[in-house]
């Protein structure tokens, strides 16, 4: 089927004076990953409203599934599943009550089984009788996760489905939603990691105070960014100047002491320069070699500073994860 | 879908919501305090501690019992209150709202085990009540008359409740907003009769709403005739909370789930 699962255009949403979202457009086709990537306070979450029929936009037309959200609310309701920012799983039941309760809302068939069947598919079955408040945070997500996926919606919305989440919690969640794609399910994902969008999506939507500032597949928006270069620390200003003699082409940073090479990143390019920093006899305290990742991608087109926080996970990438201290 | 489909559906609905509500009373020891306990605390405190001191006509027990009975109900409001403004918090009716359950299914489990709590607790004080020497002559008719008005106003209150939690900032503050319908009883003729204060509070205990409630409790469980008046006023001001709290909550459901 090559129809959308999603198509939205002309989307604007204020309050009072506030303009939250100004004029988005954006369409997912069924089966596939679509991020939402963009700082707290960009719009992700008053987007996700709007398209699960929780709120009503200012102007502008949202189809789900087909459906008008403002005509065919039923319709809509019908066959998409929400997972809301917060975990909004009821801590005085317990995670298997939590999970009957969707399917007796839902009016499941068998509705026990199901429940049994998710609890087991996300690794519950052992604290399933226990309250929900005695749950980690990474339990929570999975109950608020699984409690979506009970009566098998076509259409899913994760709202920043892992923030908050230690890192073997969020790995765990992206291979949850990649099984759910793996089944067909549509996903619309919200977040503020950039690695996160770059693991899990097809194309990716950069949002920024309301706009869209780019999309397109990962590899796109990467294009749209300078290539590989060669990043280099040194100790003072007096090797810094040396090296940004010797190295045509480079572009310095004087606060950070960081010199960035263009280079193709093979190993005979990275020879030639370490030998001409060797002729010159300068040091590099520090020397890695960067393709363009989605960090990148957004300082790009947002021209703003979001704050990069951890530099994470074991992949050589450099895959970083950034909150983001703008004010809402 | 049918009408009548939409109509089973919302019954269904809200059975199921009024399960979830009923284990959360169950499960909250600090609602079964507040709600059944506290109430029961109270009744001792003011037979035994300061009922001595209170000119009453007939046994102190006898003249207390239908207040506390009201306040009771009262009691047991604030964790309900503050139930419903944590569901909107954590994002829980945003997740019945996706659903498609209807706005009258969250909200009639709400108000429906509230109420039922309430009975609880106000047959609870009347049990303990018998233990500890109250005597009422209501005939038959006389008591389903009584446990019909504390059934409105209990009605009536989850309600207002209900409004005053969807409406309220925060948790703490929902529970907060309720504080004014526990106080009232304190300022009426539960406890004390009214011509016995002083002016500016004799007068403010005889305009109340719980006043009239109360005298028309006391008239029918002392097997006399209440008055016409207090008995009007009772089912007025008890429907008159009903509606308000009923196009506050939904009005206000409306907007901010």
């Amino acid at each position: 089927m090559k129809s959308s699962a999603i198509a939205v255009s002309g989307l604007r949403k204020a309050y009072g004076d506030n303009v939250v979202l100004d004029g988005i457009d954006f369409e997912v086709p069924t089966g596939s990953v679509f991020s939402l990537l963009g700082p707290n306070g960009a719009g992700k979450t008053t987007t996700v409203h709007v398209l699960t029929t929780l709120m009503r936009a200012d102007a502008g037309a949202v189809r789900v599934a087909g459906h008008d959200v403002l005509t065919g609310i039923k319709e809509v309701r019908a066959v998409i599943g929400v997972t809301g920012q917060f975990a909004a799983v009821d801590d005085l039941l317990s995670g298997r009550e939590n999970l009957r309760l969707m399917a007796d809302l839902k009016r499941v068939r068998s509705g026990g089984q199901v429940v049994a069947r998710l609890l087991e598919r996300f690794d519950l079955t052992e604290s399933a009788d226990r309250m929900a408040a005695t749950y980690s945070g990474g339990m929570r997500r999975k109950l608020d996760l699984a409690m979506t996926l009970v009566g098998n919606p076509r259409i899913i919305f994760l709202d920043e489905p892992t923030t908050g989440l230690d890192p073997r919690s969020r790995r765990a969640m992206w291979g949850i939603v990649r099984e759910l794609v793996a089944d067909g399910t549509t996903i619309f994902l919200t977040t503020q990691y950039l690695d996160e969008a770059d693991q899990l999506a097809d194309r990716i939507a950069v949002l920024d105070r309301g706009r869209l500032v780019a999309q397109g597949t990962p590899d796109e928006l990467k294009r749209q960014v300078p290539g590989t270069h060669v990043r280099l620390r040194f100790a003072g200003l007096r090797e810094l100047d040396a090296a940004a003699g010797a190295l045509p082409g480079s572009t310095r940073d004087d606060q950070e002491l960081t010199l960035r090479v263009p280079s193709n990143g093979d190993s005979t390019s990275l020879r030639a320069l370490l030998d001409k920093l060797d002729q010159q006899a300068i040091t590099a305290q520090e020397f890695s070699v960067h393709t363009p990742d989605l960090d990148d991608v957004f300082f790009a087109l947002t021209g703003h500073a979001t704050h990069p926080t951890q530099a994470a996970t074991q992949d050589s990438r450099a895959a970083r994860a950034t909150t983001e201290a703008i004010a809402e | 879908m049918s009408t009548m489909s939409t109509l089973s559906t919302s019954f269904g609905d809200a059975a199921i919501m009024l399960r979830r509500n009923v284990k959360h009373t169950v499960r909250n020891p600090v609602t079964v305090f507040q709600a059944v306990l506290f109430p029961v605390v109270m009744m001792l405190m003011f037979v035994y501690v300061f009922g001595g001191a209170f000119k009453v006509t007939g046994a102190y027990v006898d003249y207390a019992v239908p207040g506390l009975t009201v306040m009771a109900i009262t009691y047991g409001l604030g964790p309900t209150a503050a139930a419903v403004k944590g569901d909107m918090a954590k994002g829980i009716n945003n997740r019945f709202k996706a659903m498609d359950v209807s706005h009258g299914a969250v909200l009639a489990g709400y108000v429906v085990s509230t109420t039922v709590r309430s009975l609880i607790a106000d047959a609870v004080i009347v049990g303990v009540g018998f233990a500890i020497g109250f005597r009422p002559h209501a005939s038959f008719v006389q008591w389903l008359a009584v446990i019909g008005l504390m059934l409105l106003l209990a009605f009536a209150t989850s309600w207002l409740t209900v409004a005053l939690g969807l409406a309220a900032k925060t948790v703490e503050s929902a529970g907060m907003a309720t504080v004014p319908l526990i106080m009232l009883p304190f300022l009426s003729s539960a406890f004390v009769p009214a011509d016995t204060m002083g002016t500016g509070v004799r007068q403010f205990a005889e305009y109340q709403p719980f006043t009239p409630i109360i005298e028309t409790l006391r008239g029918l469980l002392s097997g006399g005739r209440p008055s016409t008046g207090d008995a009007f006023a009772a089912v007025g001001w008890s429907v008159g909370f009903a509606l308000v709290g009923y196009v506050w909550a939904v009005a206000t459901f409306r907007r901010r789930a």
